[in-house]
C-alpha cells in the first residue's frame, strides 16, 4: 500500500517526511528505474510515492537561482522556459530513453539512482548544481558532486528526501551542450557522454569552462585540468590542440557490454572536442568567420 | 474488481485495505482494489480486461504497453497503479471508439501494411496518436522521435513511419495521396494483388489474441525454477513441506513427474533436451522444477526461497574449448562435444587452388543472436476429458502436438494444439518452450494452468541464432571467375541439438552463395557448449555463411581491380549451371536479374559517395561514405526431406467456402497469401473465403512455419485444393470445364462458356459430417533427392535469390555508422502480394542491421532488452525494394519463398560498405563503433 490512506493523490511534503522519519520505506518517483530493478519479484508492501507530493514538481526561480523540484520530469524540463545555459540539460532530457520514459522519469530519480550512465548528471554538474535534502528535522544543501558517492550510492540518509536541485543563477550569455554516444538511436544507454558549459567576457575570452564526462568513471566527472587550460582562450582561437588525450587520463572507464574502457576514453576525447567546438559557436561573443570552415557531414 | 461509475459516495464504503484506486479508463470510471503500487499494465490486463495493452519486457525497453495518462504516453509497466489515481487512462481499445485520429491511423496502418504480427501495434498506435493530436502532418523525423520508445521486430518500421506520416492525408483522400488505393478484394484476380492483410483488422484494433490473452480467469499460474549457473548440479529440499508452507501453492513438478519421456527435440535422431533437467543443468536458465498455484499466491511468491541446493560446476562456453576438451562432455555420448557435421564438395579444390590467380583466406566470427520478438512465450493448457489442449503462441502446432504426446505418454490425438496469434517467431517458436510445463500440470491437476515467460526467461532459455567461427578460402582465375572455394565452420549449438543439424546441413549447401563454384568444399561442425540452445533463426546459419563469403568476394574484387557488382555478375549462377550440390535449373535462377536491377542504383550510389568524400576531405570532416553490396540465395523447404503440407477446403450448404489452413501466421502473412492463392485457383474473390484454423483438431497438417516454405509448399497445397474443388464442382454440375463460378447466398453459378450458365442450389445438396457439400483436401511435397556423402543431390525444389546494396556513413573518429539507405532486389518468383513482400523485405533488412551493427546475446549478461540492443525506429533507413519475378515452375503461380532470404545479404552489404567508406574490414561481429574504430586505427594507410 502507498502512504495514502486519506487523500490518494495529495500528500504534503511534511507527510512524506513523517513517513520517512518513522521507518525506511522504498521511495517511488517516476518508476522508470524502480520497476526494472524490481524485475519479477513481488511488490514491496509499502512504498512512498513522492509523485503525489505536488509541491515537489516544477521549475522555479528566485534571486539565488533556479530550483528544479524532485519530481520534475524530463518532459517538464524540455518544456520549461529556461535560459540558454540549460540547453545542455534540455538536450540530455530529449535523449533520455524515449518519450514514454521522459514523461515519467524524474530528475531526482535520475540522480538518486546514481547510475554512472545517468543522462542528467553531466549537464547538472556542468551547471554547478546542488541538491537540497530534507528530513523532518533538517534541510541541507550538498553539491551534486558530493551527493553521488559512487555507482548506485548517494549521501541520502534513510529519513531524507531529495526535494529539489538548485542551480545558481547564470548569466544570459552562458551556453551549454550535451553529447551522448550510444549504439542505437533511441532507448539507449550511453557508451560515453559529455556536457559542457562555457561563458566568455566581452573581449571574447573564456571566463567559465565546465567539462563533464559521463559513463566513463564510477560517477560522472568534471575534467578540471582541461577546464583550467581553456580559461582565457579566445572564443575564436583554435582550442582543439589544447584538448589532448592526456586530459582524459583521469577518467577510469570500465569494460562492459557497451564498450571497453579504452574505447570509452577515445570516444570521450572526441565528443568533448566536438562539444566544445559546437558550444563555442553558440556563445554570443562568437562571430561567424566569413569563409565557412564547418565541414559538411560533420556530426555536431 | 468493480468497474463502472463508482461515485464519491461509493468510495467511502469501500474498505481502506487494500485501497481502491479510482481512475477513468477509456472514459469509464473504474475502481480497482489492488496492491496500489502494482504495475498499471498488470492491473489493466488482469483486473480490468484491457488485453489490448501488451507486455513485452516489464522494464520500459519495448513500449508495447504504452497507454496515455492524461493524454501523455507512458509505459504502463513502469507506472504504479496509485499514480493514475483520479487520472484519465486511455488505451487502444478505448481510443478506437472515441478518437477519430486513432480511427484514421488504424486505417492507415492497414493500408500501408504497418502491422505484421501485431504485438507492438497497440503501443505504436497509442504513441502515434499522441503525435498526431499535436502534429497532424508530421515529418519522418518527428515520427521517429515520437515512436522511438516502441520496438518492433517484424516490420523494419518503414511502413509504420509511412502510415503515421500519411494518416491525416489518407483520411481526406482515401489512399490517393499515399499512392495506395486499397486494392479490391472482390475480383477473381487475387494473385499479384496488394490486398491488405485479411487478419489485419484485429491487429489494429487491439482485439487480436496472443499467447497471454486467452487464459481462463481461474487458471493456476505456473512459474519455473531455473539454473542460475551455466552448469550446475542440484538437489531438491523438502518439496512437500514447501507446498504445505505456502498457501495457494498447489504443486511442484520435476523430472520425476513426467509420465512419458523427459526429452524433446525437433529432429528425431537428435532428441536430447529434457523438459526438466535431471541432476545437472546444462545452461544458465534451464528449468529444473515448476511451481503451480493460485495467481495471487504465485504473484507474491519469491522463488529465491525455493528449496534447492545448487553446486556450480565447470562449464564449457567456447565451442573451440568444447572441441578440444574430451574430459568434459555436455552430453555423455557426444565425443569432443560434436553434435554433427555437414559436408558438400565438388570438383577438385586442391588443384584448383594450385592453379589459381588470386586467393583470399579469412576468418569470421559471429555471436548468439536473440530473436527478440516482442511477445514472450505464453499460453495455457487445459484438460478436456482425455485430451489436453494447449493454447498459445507457436510456429509448429503439429510438431508441438507430437512432442507433447511423447512427453505425456499420450496418443497424438489426445493432444490438441490451438495456436493463438503469435507475436513474432523468426524460428524460435518452432521449438517447444512453455508448452510441456503447462500441459503436464494441466493434465495431472485437471485444471487450467498458464504461464507467460518473463523477458529474461524468454531470452535465457529459448533458442538463439548459432554463433559461428568460419574460415573461408576463395580463389579466382585470371578472368576473375571463382575457381576454388573452401569453407570450414564451427557452429555453437549450445546445450541441446534443437536445429543444430539443420544448420550444419544447410550451411554447406549455401555457403558458395548463388555463384558458379566448380571446385568447392564446405564442412561444418555443430558443437555442444553449456549455453542456451541455438536453433532456428531466419536462415539456419546461412546469414552467417553469407557474411564470410560476401566479404571475401569484396576483397577478391578489390585485388582484381574489378567493380564489385561486376565481379558478382561475372560469377552469378545461371540457368543450366550446376549448384555446388550438382543441381541445375532450366529457367528459374534469378540472381542475375537481381544484380542487374541494382546496376543503376549502384552506379549512382558510388558516384554520390565519391562526391561526398571529396567534399568531406576538403572540409576536414571525419565522415566518409561507403557503398556495399551482397547477394544471397536460399532453398525453400526442408533440406532433402519430405515436408508436405495439406490443405482442406469445403463449401457448406449455405454457400460458405471454408479454407482449413494449418499454416501458422506469425506475422509473415500466410493468413492472407494462402487465401489469395486458393481464391485464385478456385476462381472466386478472397472476400468469399472463410479461414479456419490453425488448430490441430480441425486443420490438416500444413507443416511448420519455417524454411520459407509456407507460400511455396502450403501455397501449392492451397492451389491444388482450389483446383480440385473447382473440378469437383464442375463434375457435379456436369460441366466439361468451369470457366468461372460465383456464389450468391446458397446458389452457386457455374459458367461453362459465355452462354452456358448453370445454377446449383447448395442448400438442396447432401452434406457430409463436417457440413460440406463439396470438399477437397490436397497435399504438396516439394520434389527433392537425398544428398550423397559428398553432399551431391537435389536438396530443394527451388531457391529464391536476393541482392542488396547499402549506402552509409562512417564517422572515422568515433567508429559510428550511420545508414543512409538500402536498395533490396528480391527474386520472389511471383509476388502473390507485393505489399506483404515489401513488408518481409523491410523486416529482414532491419534484422540484418541488428546482426551487423549491434546485436550479441551473451548468456547471463545481455538477457534483457536494454543490454541486448535491437534496431529502433531511428536505426532503419529508407529501403527501396525491387521485386524481381523469375517464375519457378514448382512454385504456386511461380512463387518462391522469401521469409529468410530478406536477411541474408544485409549484414555483408553493410560490412562491405563500412570497408568501402573507411577501409575497416570487420570480421568479428557485431561491428560496434569500438570495433570499427579499432579497425580504422590498425589500418596501415589510416585516415
Amino acid at each position: 500500500m502507498s502512504m495514502t490512506h486519506k487523500e490518494p493523490r495529495s500528500l504534503s511534503l511534511n507527510d512524506a517526511l513523517e513517513v520517512l522519519a518513522s521507518k525506511p520505506v522504498p521511495i517511488l518517483a517516476g518508476g522508470t528505474d524502480f520497476f526494472p530493478a524490481l524485475g519479477e519479484r513481488a511488490m514491496p508492501d509499502q512504498l512512498l510515492d513522492i509523485t503525489s507530493v505536488s509541491e515537489l514538481r516544477g521549475v522555479t526561480q528566485d534571486q539565488q537561482g533556479w530550483h528544479i523540484g524532485a519530481t520534475t520530469t524530463w518532459t517538464d524540463i524540455i518544456n520549461a522556459e529556461l535560459p540558454a545555459a540549460f540547453d545542455g540539460l534540455k538536450a540530455a532530457a530529449k535523449q533520455v530513453g524515449s518519450i514514454q520514459i521522459q514523461n515519467a522519469a524524474t530528475i531526482a530519480g535520475n540522480i538518486c539512482n546514481a547510475s554512472p550512465a545517468a543522462d542528467g548528471v553531466p549537464p547538472l554538474l556542468a551547471l554547478n548544481a546542488s541538491v537540497e535534502l530534507a528530513s523532518l528535522t533538517q534541510r541541507r544543501r550538498l553539491p551534486l558532486a558530493e551527493f553521488i558517492n559512487g555507482p548506485r550510492s548517494t549521501a541520502l540518509a534513510a529519513n531524507e528526501l531529495l526535494v529539489s536541485i538548485y542551480v545558481p543563477t547564470l548569466s544570459d550569455d552562458v551556453r551549454s551542450g550535451f553529447y551522448k554516444l550510444g549504439s542505437r538511436k533511441y532507448l539507449v544507454i550511453s557508451i560515453a557522454m559529455a556536457s559542457v558549459t562555457l561563458a566568455a567576457d566581452k573581449s571574447g575570452h573564456l571566463t567559465d569552462v565546465k567539462i563533464v564526462v559521463g559513463a566513463c568513471s564510477a560517477v560522472a566527472r568534471r575534467l578540471e585540468l582541461l577546464e583550467k587550460s581553456l580559461i582565457g582562450q579566445s572564443v575564436h582561437s583554435d582550442v582543439m590542440p589544447l584538448i589532448t588525450s592526456s586530459a582524459f587520463d583521469e577518467l577510469t572507464p570500465i569494460d562492459d557490454v557497451r564498450g571497453s574502457g579504452h574505447y570509452r576514453k577515445l570516444a570521450a576525447h572526441q565528443i568533448v572536442m566536438r562539444l566544445i567546438l559546437s558550444t563555442l559557436r553558440q556563445l554570443p561573443q562568437y562571430k561567424q568567420p566569413e569563409i565557412l570552415t564547418d565541414s559538411e557531414g560533420q556530426h555536431p | 474488481m468493480t468497474t463502472d461509475t463508482a461515485s464519491e459516495g461509493a468510495r467511502a464504503e469501500l474498505s481502506p485495505t487494500p485501497e481502491p484506486v479510482r481512475f477513468l479508463l477509456n472514459g469509464h470510471a473504474v475502481s480497482v482494489e489492488c496492491n496500489t503500487s502494482q504495475r498499471l499494465s498488470a492491473v489493466l490486463r488482469d483486473r480490468l480486461g484491457s488485453k489490448d495493452v501488451k507486455i513485452g519486457c516489464n522494464a520500459g525497453d519495448c513500449g508495447a504497453c504504452t497507454v496515455l495518462v492524461d493524454g501523455d504516453p507512458v509505459c504502463s509497466c513502469l507506472t504504479a497503479t496509485c499514480q493514475v489515481s483520479e487520472k484519465q487512462v486511455d488505451t487502444l481499445a478505448g481510443l478506437k471508439n472515441t478518437d477519430p485520429i486513432m480511427q484514421q491511423l488504424m486505417h492507415s496502418f492497414l493500408v500501408h501494411g504497418a502491422a505484421q504480427c501485431g504485438i507492438c501495434t497497440p503501443g505504436m498506435l497509442v504513441s502515434a496518436v499522441f503525435l498526431l493530436r499535436q502534429t497532424p502532418y508530421p515529418s519522418v523525423q518527428q515520427v521517429q522521435d515520437f515512436l522511438g520508445g516502441v520496438l518492433c521486430r517484424c516490420t523494419g518500421y518503414r511502413k509504420i513511419i509511412d502510415a503515421v506520416v500519411n494518416s491525416s492525408s489518407l483520411a481526406i483522400d482515401e489512399g490517393a495521396s499515399a499512392g495506395l488505393r486499397p486494392e479490391s478484394r472482390d475480383s477473381t484476380q487475387s494473385v499479384g494483388v496488394s490486398i491488405q492483410r485479411l487478419d489485419g483488422q484485429s491487429k489494429v484494433d487491439g482485439s487480436d489474441q496472443f499467447g497471454d490473452d486467452v487464459f481462463p480467469d481461474n487458471a493456476f499460474v505456473l512459474r519455473l525454477i531455473r539454473s542460475p549457473y551455466h552448469r550446475a548440479s542440484f538437489k531438491f529440499g523438502d518439496l512437500k513441506k514447501y507446498i504445505d508452507k505456502h498457501s495457494g501453492v498447489h504443486s511442484v513438478f520435476t523430472a520425476d513427474d513426467i509420465p512419458g519421456s523427459n526429452r524433446f527435440g525437433v529432429i528425431p535422431p537428435f532428441i536430447d533436451q529434457p523438459v526438466f533437467a535431471e541432476n545437472t543443468a546444462r545452461f544458465k536458465g534451464e528449468a529444473v522444477a515448476a511451481v503451480i498455484g493460485d495467481a495471487s499466491a504465485m504473484e507474491r511468491l519469491d522463488l529465491l526461497f525455493f528449496p534447492i541446493i545448487w553446486t556450480e560446476e565447470r562449464a564449457l562456453l567456447n565451442p573451440l574449448d568444447a572441441l578440444a576438451d574430451d574430459n568434459l562432455r555436455v552430453h555423455e555420448n557426444a565425443q569432443k562435444n560434436v553434435l554433427c557435421e555437414g559436408l558438400v564438395q565438388c570438383g577438385d579444390v586442391e588443384s584448383a587452388f594450385g592453379n589459381s590467380h588470386l586467393r583470399v583466406k579469412r576468418s569470421f566470427t559471429t555471436g548468439f543472436i536473440e530473436h527478440a520478438y516482442i511477445e514472450p512465450e505464453a499460453g495455457y493448457a487445459n484438460r478436456v476429458g482425455d485430451t489436453v489442449e494447449v493454447h498459445g503462441c507457436t510456429q509448429a502446432p503439429y510438431m508441438d502436438r507430437d512432442s507433447l504426446a511423447k512427453i505425456l505418454a499420450l496418443e497424438p490425438a489426445s493432444v490438441r494444439i490451438v495456436p493463438t496469434s503469435t507475436g513474432g517467431g523468426f524460428g524460435s517458436k518452432l521449438d517447444l518452450s512453455f508448452q510441456p510445463f503447462v500441459a503436464l500440470a494441466a493434465w495431472i491437476l485437471n485444471h487450467p494452468v498458464r504461464i507467460t515467460y518473463t523477458r529474461q526467461e524468454s531470452m535465457q532459455s529459448t533458442t538463439k541464432r548459432h554463433p559461428s567461427i568460419m574460415d573461408v578460402d576463395i580463389a579466382v582465375d585470371a578472368t576473375g571467375r571463382i575457381s576454388a572455394f573452401t569453407f570450414e565452420g564451427v557452429f555453437n549449438t549450445g546445450a541441446y541439438a534443437s536445429w543444430g543439424p539443420t544448420v550444419a546441413n544447410r550451411v554447406p549447401v549455401h555457403a558458395s552463395g548463388p555463384y558458379l563454384t566448380p571446385n568447392y568444399r564446405a564442412h561444418t561442425t555443430g558443437v555442444y557448449t553449456h549455453s542456451a540452445p541455438a536453433g532456428a533463426f531466419r536462415g539456419f546459419g546461412v546469414p552467417q555463411a553469407a557474411i564470410a563469403q560476401e566479404c571475401v568476394f569484396d576483397e577478391l574484387a578489390e585485388k582484381l581491380a574489378m567493380d564489385r557488382l561486376a565481379f558478382r555478375m561475372l560469377n552469378a549462377l545461371d540457368n543450366n549451371q550446376p549448384t555446388v550440390t550438382g543441381q541445375t535449373f532450366e529457367n528459374a535462377v534469378g540472381i542475375k536479374a537481381c544484380l542487374e536491377s541494382l546496376e543503376l542504383p549502384w552506379a549512382n550510389a558510388l558516384s554520390e559517395a565519391s562526391q561526398f568524400n571529396h567534399k568531406a576531405q576538403a572540409n576536414g570532416s571525419s565522415v566518409r561514405r561507403g557503398v556495399g553490396i551482397a547477394s544471397g540465395w536460399y532453398g525453400c523447404g526442408n533440406t532433402s526431406l519430405a515436408n508436405p503440407s495439406t490443405i482442406k477446403v469445403g463449401i457448406s450448404k449455405r454457400g460458405v467456402i471454408c479454407l482449413h489452413q494449418g499454416a501458422v501466421d506469425i506475422g509473415q502473412g500466410s493468413n492472407t497469401v494462402i487465401i489469395q492463392i486458393f481464391a485464385q485457383a478456385l476462381g472466386v474473390p478472397v472476400d468469399d473465403i472463410s479461414l479456419i484454423g490453425a488448430d490441430t483438431a480441425i486443420t490438416p497438417d500444413a507443416g511448420k512455419t519455417s524454411a520459407s516454405r509456407q507460400t511455396f509448399v502450403s501455397g501449392n497445397a492451397a492451389r491444388l485444393s482450389g483446383l480440385e474443388l473447382r473440378n469437383i464442382i464442375a463434375r457435379h454440375a456436369n460441366c466439361k470445364e468451369c470457366q468461372s463460378l460465383s456464389i450468391e447466398g446458397s446458389v452457386m453459378t457455374i459458367n461453362q462458356g459465355l452462354l452456358d450458365e448453370r445454377n446449383l442450389d447448395l442448400a438442396s445438396l447432401p452434406s457430409d459430417e463436417e457440413g460440406y457439400v463439396f470438399k477437397a483436401e490436397e497435399s504438396y511435397d516439394p520434389p527433392t533427392k537425398p544428398l550423397d556423402k559428398n553432399g551431391q543431390g537435389v536438396p530443394y525444389a527451388l531457391y529464391g535469390y536476393a541482392a542488396q546494396m547499402v549506402s552509409l556513413d562512417v564517422d572515422t573518429q568515433l567508429g559510428t555508422v550511420q545508414l543512409q539507405g538500402f536498395t533490396a532486389a528480391h527474386d520472389v518468383g511471383r509476388a502473390i502480394n507485393p505489399l506483404l513482400v515489401e513488408g518481409q523485405i523491410h523486416g529482414g533488412v532491419a534484422q540484418g542491421i541488428g546482426l551487423a551493427l549491434m546485436e550479441e546475446f551473451i548468456p547471463g549478461r545481455t538477457d534483457n532488452l536494454h543490454d541486448y540492443l535491437i534496431p529502433t525506429i531511428g536505426d532503419v533507413p529508407l529501403i527501396d525494394t525491387i521485386i524481381v519475378e523469375v517464375e519457378d515452375p514448382h512454385g504456386p503461380y511461380g512463387a518462391k519463398g522469401l521469409g529468410e532470404h530478406v536477411l541474408i545479404p544485409t549484414a555483408p552489404a553493410i560490412l562491405n560498405a563500412i570497408s568501402h567508406a573507411c577501409g575497416a574490414r570487420i570480421r568479428d561481429l557485431p561491428a560496434t563503433p569500438e570495433k570499427v574504430l579499432a579497425a580504422i586505427h590498425s589500418n596501415a594507410e589510416g585516415y
